[in-house]
């Protein structure tokens, strides 16, 4: 089977715009949530979570002007600009820009979103109900649609290869790089840029995930207190948006024009709970089996996995992973490291999968598990080292990243050192 | 210029993010000012709700220029 690797990085988080900026602050162990600001948040339960820092584009903030024209921005959901601007940062990262027709026909994108353009939607349909039909804008349609994204980037680039978009609502992200990894694997494509994008913080996104009971609303004196896995306190996930890419490239294909490799897919694995729309599996076995999965695809023993990016919402749903995780690791809990960086960064939905599976990596690259913030005081006693407020320097040769979605949708992805 | 011209004039340069001086009498929106079909249909709806009018899809289907869209919106209002 032909081996993939990770050779480009590109990521637009609530801590900063950039994977190294928002790495430092996520090992700093930094919060990105605050009071909401993109909408009036009055009238509904939740008035925090974790966006996206804008400014002028220095010091990590996300500047929309250098990343989308605003004659082309105008015309696109903010999940497609998140989206271009973690390609674009990931495709140059990756230095793979070809000209030649081969190498672009060779070029694939599968970029997804939990939800796409959630806000559009919202927006035209009050329009219609206020102006009437007539006043729909012609890029409506293809400014929600989820796999624009990846029609943007393939546009943008001239990347001709599979053109593909990946929607498993907050699993998106990992099912879109370990599906990606296997068109590659498969030789439909020798590079694909892969990942996925998220822009929920909007009246009818807060308005939905407070109907379905899934958000923390205690928080608003301190919303950076908020999102915290694990402990015992938490009372629901905190809302985030961003995006993150990476470049998926056949070894071989990386090797011979010098590629920087930051680690390779060694596994992915995949599982329905079959079991309840919102909720996961009483004893998270659907989690297991994904882990599960993915450790028998990369030929690996539980032990053998050093690091652990959990789901971890901050849902009651983080003590039946961890449940699972325990099961899983049996007598290696202890060696392992486990840790939930949406207590930084929040929940980015269709986002988070790619951008945890990028932590992952830099985890292996930098030998440190990113911290679990405002973990004071774990719901049940871990039997795997939570990491805790502090980033925690250790060896980490495998790192396996969950992530799980509404609908009872499991992914996992195995990542290792090359 | 009329008053009319000034005001599609500046539609056309919010819309297209194209230079003032290229919108001429004979620029075609397509040809001449990168517009796409999916930008004319824009442009049509942004006239409609400027001045206050309807332009019918086949009417719409005649303004290729800055030109005809001033003459179209001159004659309609």
């Amino acid at each position: 089977m032909r081996r993939v690797v990770v050779t480009g990085l590109g990521m637009v988080s609530p801590l900063a715009c950039g994977v190294e900026e928002t790495w430092k602050r996520l090992l700093a162990g930094q919060s990105g949530a605050g009071p909401i600001t993109r909408f009036d948040a009055s009238n509904v339960l939740t008035n925090y979570a974790c966006e996206i820092p804008l400014g002028d584009g220095s010091n990590g903030t996300f500047n929309p002007d250098d990343w989308m024209a605003p004659k082309d921005r105008r015309k696109v959901d903010d999940f497609i600009l998140y989206g271009m601007a973690a390609a674009e940062q990931a495709v140059r990262d990756a230095g793979w820009m070809p000209e030649d027709a081969q190498s672009r026909e060779r070029t694939g994108v599968m970029i997804g979103s939990g939800i796409g353009g959630l806000s559009s939607i919202a927006e035209t349909a009050v329009l219609i109900k206020e102006r009437g039909p007539r006043r729909v804008s012609p890029f409506f349609i293809p400014g929600a649609l989820i796999n624009l994204i990846s029609g943007q980037v393939s546009i943008r680039f001239g990347f001709k290869g599979p053109n593909h978009a990946v929607v498993t609502a907050c699993s998106t992200g990992a099912h879109a790089i370990g599906d990606a990894a296997r068109l590659i694997q498969w030789d439909d494509a020798d590079v694909m840029v892969a990942g996925g994008a998220e822009s929920p913080i909007s009246e009818i996104g807060i308005a939905g995930f407070n109907a379905c009971k899934a958000l923390s609303t205690k928080r608003g004196d301190d919303p950076t207190r908020a999102s915290r896995p694990y402990d015992a306190d938490r009372d629901g996930f905190v809302m985030g948006e961003g995006a993150g890419v990476v470049v998926l490239e056949e070894y071989e294909h990386a090797k011979a024009r010098g590629a920087r490799i930051y680690a390779e897919i060694l596994g992915y694995g995949l599982s329905g709970d079959a079991y309840h729309i919102t909720a996961p599996s009483e004893d998270g076995e659907g989690g297991e089996r994904s882990m599960r999965a993915a450790l028998k695809r990369a030929g690996l023993a539980p032990g053998d996995v050093d690091y652990i990016n959990a789901h971890g919402t901050s849902t009651m749903a983080d003590t039946i992973e961890l449940g699972a995780v325990e099961r899983l690791m049996g007598n290696a809990a202890a060696k392992a490291t486990m840790s939930s960086t949406k207590s930084s960064i929040g929940h980015l939905l269709g986002a988070a999968g790619a951008v945890e599976a990028i932590f992952s990596i830099l985890a292996i690259r930098d030998q440190v598990a990113p911290p679990t913030i405002n973990l004071d005081n774990p719901d049940v006693e871990p039997k795997l080292n939570l990491a805790a407020h502090e980033a925690q320097p250790r060896e980490i040769s495998v790192a396996l990243s969950n992530s799980f979605g509404f609908g009872g949708t499991n992914a996992s992805l195995v990542l290792g050192k090359v | 210029m009329s008053d009319i011209a000034d005001r599609v004039k500046k539609i056309v340069v919010e819309h297209l993010s194209v230079e003032e001086d290229k919108v001429i009498e004979n620029a075609s929106f397509i040809d001449d000012l990168g517009a796409d079909s999916l930008d004319t249909v824009e442009l049509v709806m942004a006239f409609e709700e400027e001045f206050g009018i309807e332009i019918p899809d086949d009417a719409a289907e005649t303004i290729q220029t800055f030109g005809d869209a001033v003459k179209f919106i001159t004659e309609a209002s």
